[in-house]
């Protein structure tokens, strides 16, 4: 295993802020390599560093052995690195095979464009991806999935040796993740070393050979992923399901051509960069750790746990990881009953939300979950069935109505919708309570940085203080301004809609505790998540939502695997 | 002192431009030339305050100076059919809420682009007007210069009256809660929307209120001369928007202040005469005004990529 990407003590600093302080970081060929680290640890400043955005103060960085000084993005490319972010970077109005053909093709002005040649290679990159997708589709048309599968493609095209995916399955669901994992360790198989970025533990755990926890801009240790598996990855990975044709395109078995395939030469053609076939058989489903390539990490560091993992990363014990109830819920504050929203795409809700109570809404995502909080808050009102609240029968036609009502929600994507950033906190904070805070139309700043004050020491949001822009927090600290804003409007009913996506660890289990203490104060919440541990530890009832229904409702223990199968409609949803 | 840098940087040039004229050029400092001159520019102080709303909001209009026009002459018209002068204020300031009302509601109810519905009105008021009146002007009978006052008076007036309107929308954007929504629109419209706010209504209430504005400035206009020109207002627009981005107001919404349009607007207006006192040739006041907005853009987008990093 010969190492693709050396980095040795590489430092980095932004003005007065160290944001890096000493990095070392190896990665193999043939590996995937986990980078975790809470936010702000370094972990996007150490990629930009490898991708030749920044440039490093000190220390060194190797690529294929040789020591690279000043690398650009166009070297970084040149020498096959290839980054797939989140929001993948296509041009949403060329077709996949003019984006695939404009990162891979040469870039001379007058070139003739030969577009058969162009069309014909997208459409062979997409097919060794199992991906079916049209190489004239345009790429604004496609999902999120499909166009990372198209910057895969491009990765692939180009040779690359070192692919790094920040993280890839943030809005993905269950099904398109196993064919991104299919993907990654296909990658593997054919020598790619591959840097992968999740907050996810188990992802980590069911993908990763090793793991490299950054904490505050150095890195504390690197580790093997192995024996000591949590339960939750032991049954992310159980249930994983067991294809009829196991192989690591999802097509099956005809379109592999294992044996007959050529090497693929690449462009920039160095000795290197040319990807293997892939062995037959390799990347089979069957098991996690049966899909390891050969050559194991180095065997003198034992496999890492999670609590070991999650300890590394934050430096400190986190308790408990789900805070429990106390006690039993009390009054039903919200029912639904047979609530439809034609163009808000549920149809069929009945659920009762108790106060004090914590209902889950489990699901994949486009499932319905969020159609739902968007029709309870108003957003696209309901067109049939009946919502009431403390057992009156009321009707909630716009956000104002909602808020009137007691229905708070904090929506997803709280960097786009959440927080104002270049507002300051304080404002943020008294967005959605001004009738009360403000009586008469006069804004009062005494009143307004009391309060923000008071939130920000009841939620300890870190902050330079209320005047602060939204967007100088880190995003665990928008989340609760996100929390606070709504808090302040004191609801009966609180919808949060994946709060924790994108938080660290730290302040995901802050948010879980402050969740549950909001609960014990008699608030009734519901609680979308992706994140499938979570919804199983917070939740005192699970709802399962399925192609914008109800399927299922189910008690708090219930195991992953049945909420799963649920949410898959029970064998139907997979291959 | 570090969120109003803008706002501080086009104070101090127009400090310093008003420095290096009281040594070189101490005659621009003489009341009646320099009051004159501040009164003619009145009515477009008022159109920019205005236009500075719209922007903060994440809107553009490029209608005003045709619907100024259109303000003017109606205006001019009813006055020299001998109705009173306040029945012609009002008609004035009222037609121009229903052209911005008009604005305001194909881009915040049919969520139209503001740059192009107000392209399209900005057309079909200038033409309709040409078409209507066919060029010829309009005298005023006496009575309406100066509204009937001496010269000096009524020259107080209209700059007390752009001082009013730039005080109270100064006020009402910093201790309102409606100011707050303004920039809360303009900083992220569907953010806005989930925090309870509606955005579309803070959308159409500022296209009115320039409208609005934009017939007061025709009346503070009007007044200023004895008869009405049909194809008065013409770069209006531009001269507003100039004076908004000069002044630091982002025009992506959500950012800026009216001191920064205030300092911003006379820095654009102090040049022209500025360079006569100071013997530069007239031929680069344009190319010097050009620069001007030029730097602000510049300075800004530096700031942004300061920002973003």
């Amino acid at each position: 295993m010969s190492a693709v990407l050396q980095l040795t003590s590489v430092t980095k600093s932004f003005g007065a802020v160290r944001a890096l302080k000493g990095v070392s970081f190896e990665l193999r060929a043939g590996e995937v390599h986990a980078l975790l680290g809470e936010n702000g640890a370094g972990k996007s400043t150490l990629i930009k560093i490898i991708t030749g955005a920044h440039q490093p103060d000190g220390g060194t960085l190797e690529i294929g052995g040789q020591q690279v000084a000043q690398l650009t993005p166009q070297a970084a490319h040149r020498l096959g690195i290839a980054c797939i972010y989140q929001q993948p970077a296509l041009f949403p109005d060329l077709t996949v095979s003019e984006n695939i053909g404009l990162r891979l093709e040469s870039v001379s002005v007058l070139r003739r464009v030969n577009w058969s040649a162009r069309r014909e290679r997208a459409a062979q990159l997409l097919q060794r991806l199992g991906a079916d997708i049209s190489p004239d589709a345009e790429a604004g048309s496609l999902s999120m999935p499909e166009q990372q599968l198209v910057e895969i493609a491009c990765a692939l095209g180009a040779g690359a040796r070192i692919v790094i995916m920040d993280e890839p399955t943030a809005s993905l669901t269950q099904k398109e993740q196993h064919r991104l994992f299919t993907v990654v360790r296909e990658l593997r198989a054919s020598g790619v070393g591959v840097i992968y970025i999740s907050h996810r533990l188990e992802e980590i755990f069911a993908l990763a050979d090793r793991v490299t926890v950054l904490r505050d801009g150095e890195s504390v240790g690197t580790r093997n992923i192995g024996a000591g598996q949590s339960a939750v990855a032991r049954c992310m990975a159980n249930e994983r399901p067991e294809s009829p044709h196991p192989g690591p395109l999802p097509g099956g078995e005809g379109e592999r051509q294992p044996a007959t395939r050529p090497a693929v030469r690449v462009p920039f053609a160095e000795p290197l960069t040319t990807i293997l076939p892939l062995p037959s058989g390799e990347g089979r489903g069957e098991g996690v750790r049966d899909s390891r390539p050969a050559g194991p990490p180095n065997p003198s560091t034992p496999p890492i746990t999670e609590s070991e993992l999650i300890r590394l990363m934050v430096g400190r014990e986190v308790s408990s990881i789900y805070p429990a109830a106390e006690g039993e819920p009390g009054e039903v504050v919200l029912a639904l009953s047979d609530l439809g929203c034609t163009a808000g795409g549920v149809r069929h809700i009945t659920l009762d939300v108790r106060a004090g109570e914590i209902v889950g809404l489990a699901g994949l995502v486009g499932a319905g979950r969020t159609e739902l909080a968007r029709v309870l808050f108003g957003l696209t009102p309901a067109d049939s069935g009946e919502i009431h609240l403390n057992g009156h029968s009321v009707s909630i036609r716009s956000p104002q109505e909602a808020v009137a009502h007691g229905i708070a929600y904090v929506p997803e994507d709280r960097r786009r919708h959440g927080v104002i950033l270049e507002m300051p906190i304080a404002h943020n904070l008294t967005m959605a309570i001004h009738p009360r805070l403000f009586p008469g139309t006069w804004l009062r700043f005494g009143a307004e940085r009391s309060h923000a004050l008071e939130s920000m020491r009841d939620l300890a949001v870190k902050a330079a203080g209320p005047d602060a822009p939204g967007g100088s927090l880190s995003g665990g600290n928008q989340q609760k301004v996100a929390l606070a804003r709504w808090l302040a409007t004191k609801p009966r009913v609180l919808i949060l809609d994946e709060p924790t996506q994108g938080v660290d660890v730290g302040a995901k289990s802050e948010i879980h505790k402050i969740i549950r203490r909001l609960a014990q104060q008699g608030m009734a919440v519901l609680l979308i998540s992706s994140d499938l541990p979570e919804v199983l530890g917070m939740s005192d009832r699970i709802a399962v939502m399925r192609g914008a229904e109800i399927v299922a409702m189910m008690p708090r223990g219930t195991e992953a695997h049945a909420v799963m199968a649920a949410a898959l409609g029970q064998g139907r949803g997979e291959s | 002192m570090k969120r109003h840098f803008r706002e501080f940087s086009v104070t101090g040039a127009l400090l310093l431009l008003l420095v290096s004229l009281a040594i070189f050029a101490p005659n621009f400092f003489e009341p009646q030339p320099l009051l004159s001159r501040l009164t003619a520019a009145a009515p477009k102080l008022v159109v920019a305050c205005g236009i500075a709303l719209v922007i903060l909001s994440r809107q553009i209009d490029i209608s005003v100076g045709s619907l100024f026009a259109v303000c003017s002459l109606s205006a001019g018209l009813l006055a020299a059919a001998k109705l009173s002068l306040p029945v012609a204020v009002l008609a004035s300031v009222g037609l121009g809420a229903v052209g911005g009302a008009l604005n305001g509601a194909l881009v915040a109810v049919l969520r139209l682009p503001s740059i192009v519905v107000t392209l399209a009105t900005m057309v079909m008021w200038r033409e309709g007007l040409r078409l209507a009146q066919q060029g010829v002007f309009v005298n005023l009978p006496d009575g309406v210069q100066w509204f009937g006052l001496p010269m000096a008076a009524g020259q107080g007036i209209v700059c007390g009256l752009a001082l009013v309107v730039l005080l109270a929308l100064a006020y009402a954007l910093r201790f309102l809660a409606v100011g707050r929504f303004v920039y809360a629109v303009g900083s992220d419209a569907e953010a806005a929307r989930l925090a309870g706010i509606r955005p579309r209504l803070v959308t159409f209430g500022v296209f009115i209120l320039l409208g609005a504005l934009t017939g007061l400035a025709a009346v503070m206009n009007l007044v200023q001369s004895p008869q009405v020109d049909p194809s008065t207002g013409r770069m209006l627009e531009l001269e507003a928007i100039a004076a908004v981005v000069v002044g630091g107001v982002a025009v992506s919404g959500g950012r800026g202040n009216l001191w920064g349009v205030l300092a911003g607007f006379l820095l654009l207006a102090c040049i022209t005469p500025a360079l006569t006192y100071l013997d530069v040739k007239p031929y680069w006041d344009k190319a010097i005004q050009g620069a001007v907005i030029l730097l602000a853009v510049v300075a800004d987008g530096v700031r942004r990529r300061k920002l973003n990093r």
